[in-house]
């Protein structure tokens, strides 16, 4: 697509879309959202800049190289940060039962390790859509 | 209140049966699209903030992109 007017608004959008979806992916354990719909709204950043500037600026932005390590790094990450509650004794995932404090209003850094835990879902549901995404524009490797 | 919710949920029943019914794919997308915008404001009213942004990321923006790459890739209209 060739068309300066939806160049310009989305190099002026984009930041302000991946500033509130990293704001959505980081008070998921405080406020509505967290790391579905924050990674959702990440990815779909990426989506319009391929949309806007074509699929070689896309690529070239976020290889396919990148997105693939993004993806399997940030589901190992969960599984390690969920292996966690199983090395202090208690069962996968556990958060308040294992000694870890429970989110406080307005606090960002509170509730042990549920923040990190909606960051690595973030990460992978973003760089999932990309990855879904160029793969369906991109040319068949067949 | 009453009245919008009962606006809304007829729009959301057209629009569904519209989707099904169109030949022209694209047109079935946008309709898809206006679906999920519906939706998304009745989770909202149903007191369900985090179901609507996802159902407005995912459902108004993402599948409808997915959908239109998809139609590229393919034919326009329905056989």
């Amino acid at each position: 697509m060739d068309d300066q007017i939806v160049r310009v608004i989305s190099r002026i959008i984009i930041p302000f879309i991946q500033v509130y979806g990293i704001f959505v992916v980081m008070h998921g354990h405080l406020s509505p959202g967290g790391g579905f719909p924050g990674g959702a709204i990440l990815g779909a950043s990426i989506i319009l800049y391929t949309l806007a500037f074509g699929a070689e600026a896309g690529a070239k932005m976020i290889p396919h190289r990148t997105s693939k390590w993004l993806e399997s790094g940030a589901i190992l990450l969960y599984i390690a940060i969920g292996l966690v509650g199983i090395g202090v004794g208690r069962t996968f995932l556990t958060n308040r039962a294992a000694g870890f404090p429970m989110g406080e209003l307005g606090n960002v850094i509170s509730a042990g390790f549920i923040p990190f835990i909606t960051i690595a879902i973030g990460i992978k549901v973003a760089s999932t859509m990309i990855t879904l995404f160029h793969t369906m524009i991109g040319k068949d490797p067949h | 209140m009453q009245i919008l919710n009962l606006i809304l949920v007829v729009f959301l029943i057209l629009c569904a049966i519209a989707a099904g019914r169109t030949k022209d794919l694209v047109s079935a997308v946008v309709i898809f699209a206006s679906y999920s915008l519906v939706m998304a404001v009745l989770w909202l009213m149903l007191q369900s903030p985090d179901v609507a942004m996802t159902e407005a990321a995912i459902g108004a923006g993402v599948t409808t992109i997915m959908f239109v790459a998809v139609i590229s890739r393919t034919s326009r209209i329905e056989k």
